[in-house]
């Protein structure tokens, strides 16, 4: 088990109803984290409409996963 | 070339003054406008929400890459963010090439690229007093909130 910080952005956080949780997770990916909490929180969105940041960098969804990192969900885009 | 996340209404007479090259002879701006309908539904404002960082480095990769493609020489880009009112700027972009053909392509890439790369997400405020977040595949909102 790893701890890790999941933020959550527009439709993301109106669904989980906040936009910061610690998570104690068995997950080893972005992409296994979000299968969790998309089931959690009933995130209707594919991965591949999404992005993911790990540490205010954007991520692969195969990114592996460390004690303490901050992992950020975005909803599909919608700029312009 | 500079790319900016704001928060304040954008002035695009202003904004095209960064663009000026002595070796330009062809400028090509364009202003993405808040209209009044999407999809049937009458829209009263909008709402932007951004991941700052991480737009502002996605939107300057992007203007490299515009420049770097259509040997443009200038370009720049500029998206608002909070509540913005039927027919406010919402997003500007202009570039700066030799040639008509390279900054009407170079435009037309980078709020293209805008578009579908940086975190911004857009909430439509609906005259009926309902609202929800656009996806931006479908072009509709989510079920209304």
């Amino acid at each position: 088990m790893i701890a890790v910080t999941a933020r959550y952005f527009a439709a993301f956080r109106d669904k989980a109803g906040h936009d910061t949780e610690t998570l104690r997770t068995q997950a080893r990916t972005a992409g296994e984290l979000y299968a969790e909490i998309a089931a959690a929180h009933g995130f209707a969105d594919t991965m591949t409409r999404c992005k993911v940041a790990v540490n205010d960098e954007f991520a692969d969804w195969n990114t592996q996963l460390e004690d303490g990192d901050t992992v950020l969900f975005f909803p599909p885009v919608a700029g312009g | 070339m500079s790319f900016k996340i704001s928060s304040h209404p954008l002035d695009p007479n202003r904004l095209k003054d960064q663009l000026s090259a002595d070796a330009a002879g062809a400028c090509a701006c364009f202003e993405g406008w808040v209209r009044d309908h999407n999809e049937g539904e009458a829209v009263r404002a909008l709402e932007y929400e951004a991941h700052e960082d991480l737009a502002v480095k996605e939107g300057e990769k992007i203007l490299a890459e515009a420049i770097e493609k259509f040997g443009l020489h200038a370009a720049a880009a500029e998206h608002r963010t909070g509540r913005l009112e039927i027919g406010d700027c919402a997003v500007w972009v202009g570039v700066a090439s030799s040639h008509r053909d390279a900054a009407f392509l170079g435009c037309r890439f980078i709020i293209d690229e805008l578009k579908s790369r940086l975190p911004i997400w857009k909430k439509e405020h609906y005259v009926d007093g309902q609202s929800g977040w656009i996806n931006c595949v479908t072009g509709k909102a989510e079920a209304p909130e």
